[in-house]
């Protein structure tokens, strides 16, 4: 196992050298909530406001095509690493306005539906219908869709979540009445990874939508949609080493090319008069008004950054990361941990409970020692109450993060119940 | 340690041995609050005599900070007047938006002053007043007052 490839990265990380809560070291495992920046990333966000910045596919002058150029090459190298056709990549401002983009493109296929064309019947939910998803589901894949079931009538369908944190995923369940199948990739709480190919034949047997919550899957793990066989993936770029208001949605041509609009404006149509509009059919059709052109060139240096350090090596470091945090977890007195008991088929996210010690407080005491973990339901309640957790504390892992960070995490842990007199 | 600033010894206690952890059969006005951020919960039955305070108890789920905020107000608003509650919320939900800058004071707020470490953590703020929010929501919910 080698812990070696954290030390070659620091350096490109301004942020872990700074001190907290006193003159401490800062200890970041709170990757899973967002991902810290390398310096190429923030360069490349100055660098485009102060060379090339303009707005995009509207101005002739030379900034203009710059800056376009530079947001459709962004683009290309996204759809690129994720294994797509830059054509079928849409930006938004995160995972969740992705997420809410389909729901309700798929809302506004029932609408039209029911007036006048034939246009959007294959999209168009019914009272019978089904919208499938997981017990473990970020509130980000489950409020939208409870959205539409309400509107539409559709039923919402859970595939149950085990003891230990596996899907109990049955094929039987799914017939032809799922037009929708909403599952994350990766759990941001369990630190779970589905499996997605079988959940796929299944879905594509039966016609249903597959869409991938991929925010916590794209930024650790090589991801190829094309072979996963997903209809749909969303995920956020600030997890991914990018900055903050840039999120992505990977739609398969079919739903590229026939889902109508989410938002309206600027850019995204064809041809307008006063009393109507047309659209276009391409990805510009979800892309309405000024879009966030600097992070895109920022999250494009993301991506470079990601490609040079390779995508198989960073799982592997997180690996070896999750197998000692988890392997030290499972033997601490009054420490339960949340998810699968193995290392095998986890990401690098650790979430568990203090016997006698609240989420909050374990977190704050960490915190003192500049340890930065989160405590609450990690916007997972349901999940939460289904394995009869209030809430609880998370540590995650990402490619900068050493072997001591990890001990300094289980150290400090280690004193918690003691400091609450607990023990 | 900065932290023992926060967790000081009469909370841990209250944490600990919560007083008045249970909710009484007998009451007038009662509410449930929730934590929307960590999910941390809490009810509150009052017993309001005479516009008198002659009963709190609760029952909840949360942290040290949330869990002893319940226990001190049992403590501290027995026998109190309705008047003097508010009195008594306003004082603290002053000291609590203090980001530590505020001296409390003891004569009025009692345990409750222990608080005043918690105001410098904005994130643990909610816990400290979630109690407090749903004894004014039990309270002025009591349609015989
Ligand atoms: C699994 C999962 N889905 C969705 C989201 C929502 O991402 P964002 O808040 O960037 O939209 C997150 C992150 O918080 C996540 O971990």
């Amino acid at each position: 196992m080698s812990f070696d490839l954290a030390d070659s990265v620091l350096d490109d990380f301004p942020i872990l050298h700074r001190r907290v809560r006193g003159n401490q070291k800062l200890v970041y495992l709170d990757s899973a909530a967002t991902s810290q920046k390398p310096t190429e990333v923030i360069e490349a966000v100055s660098n485009y406001y102060e060379t090339t910045n303009a707005t995009i596919h509207r101005s002739g002058h030379e900034l203009g095509e710059l800056a376009s150029a530079a947001y459709e090459s962004a683009r290309a190298n996204v759809a690129s690493f994720v294994g797509v056709e830059s054509g079928n990549l849409v930006f938004t401002k995160n995972a969740t306005e992705s997420i809410n983009l389909i729901a309700y493109a798929i809302l506004n296929a029932t609408l039209l539906n029911s007036k006048d064309t034939n246009l959007y019947r294959k999209y168009a939910l019914k009272a019978d219908d089904e919208i499938w998803l997981t017990e473990m589901e970020h509130h980000a894949n489950l409020v939208p869709w409870q959205h539409l079931s309400k509107v539409t009538g559709a039923k919402l369908k859970y595939i149950a979540v085990s003891e230990d944190g596996e899907l109990q995923f049955d094929a039987n369940q799914i017939t032809r009445k799922a037009k929708i199948i909403a599952v994350t990739h990766q759990s941001n709480v369990l630190g779970t990874i589905n499996n997605i190919a079988e959940i796929s034949k299944v879905a594509n047997l039966n016609n249903a939508l597959l869409i991938l919550d991929a925010c916590q899957s794209v930024p650790h793990l090589p991801t190829n949609f094309a072979e996963l066989g997903v209809a749909a993936a969303a995920w956020s770029g600030h997890k991914m080493l990018g900055p903050t208001g840039i999120g992505l949605l990977y739609l398969r041509n079919d739903l590229l090319t026939e889902l109508p609009p989410f938002l309206f404006g600027g850019n995204m149509i064809e041809n307008v008069t006063f009393e109507q509009s047309t659209f276009r059919s391409d990805n510009g059709r979800f892309e309405a008004g000024t879009m966030n052109i600097a992070q895109a060139v920022g999250l494009s240096a993301a991506v470079d950054y990601l490609k040079n350090v390779g995508m198989t090596k960073i799982h592997g470091h997180e690996s070896a990361l999750i197998k000692y945090a988890l392997s030290e977890l499972l033997q601490m007195p009054g420490i339960r941990v949340l998810g699968p008991r193995s290392a095998d088929n986890r990401g690098g996210i650790v979430s568990f409970e203090v016997n006698g010690v609240h989420p909050h407080d374990v977190s704050q005491f960490l915190d003192a020692k500049g340890i930065a973990v989160r405590a609450g339901h990690h916007c997972a309640w349901p999940l939460h109450r289904k394995i009869g957790a209030v809430a609880s504390t998370r540590a995650s892992f990402y490619l900068y993060n050493t072997k001591q960070d990890v001990t300094d995490f289980l150290d400090a842990l280690s004193q918690v119940r003691k400091y609450f007199k607990v023990v | 340690m900065h932290l023992d600033s926060l967790y000081q010894e009469i909370i841990l206690d209250h944490y600990r041995n919560p007083a008045g952890n249970g909710l009484q059969d007998k009451f007038s006005g009662e509410a449930f609050h929730i934590n929307t951020s960590c999910g941390d919960e809490v009810k509150v039955r009052v017993l309001v005599q005479d516009a008198t305070i002659s009963q709190m108890s609760h029952v909840g789920v949360g942290c040290s900070i949330s869990r002893a905020s319940a226990s001190i107000l049992h403590d501290l608003t027995k026998g109190v007047s309705v008047v003097e509650f508010n009195r008594l919320l306003d004082e603290f939900v002053n000291l609590m938006h203090s980001q530590g800058k505020m001296i409390p004071d003891e004569q009025i707020l009692g345990d409750a002053a222990a608080f005043a470490g918690v105001s410098k953590y904005p994130a643990r703020v909610k816990c400290a007043l979630l109690p407090w929010m749903a004894m004014k929501e039990a309270i002025e919910g009591d349609s015989r007052e």
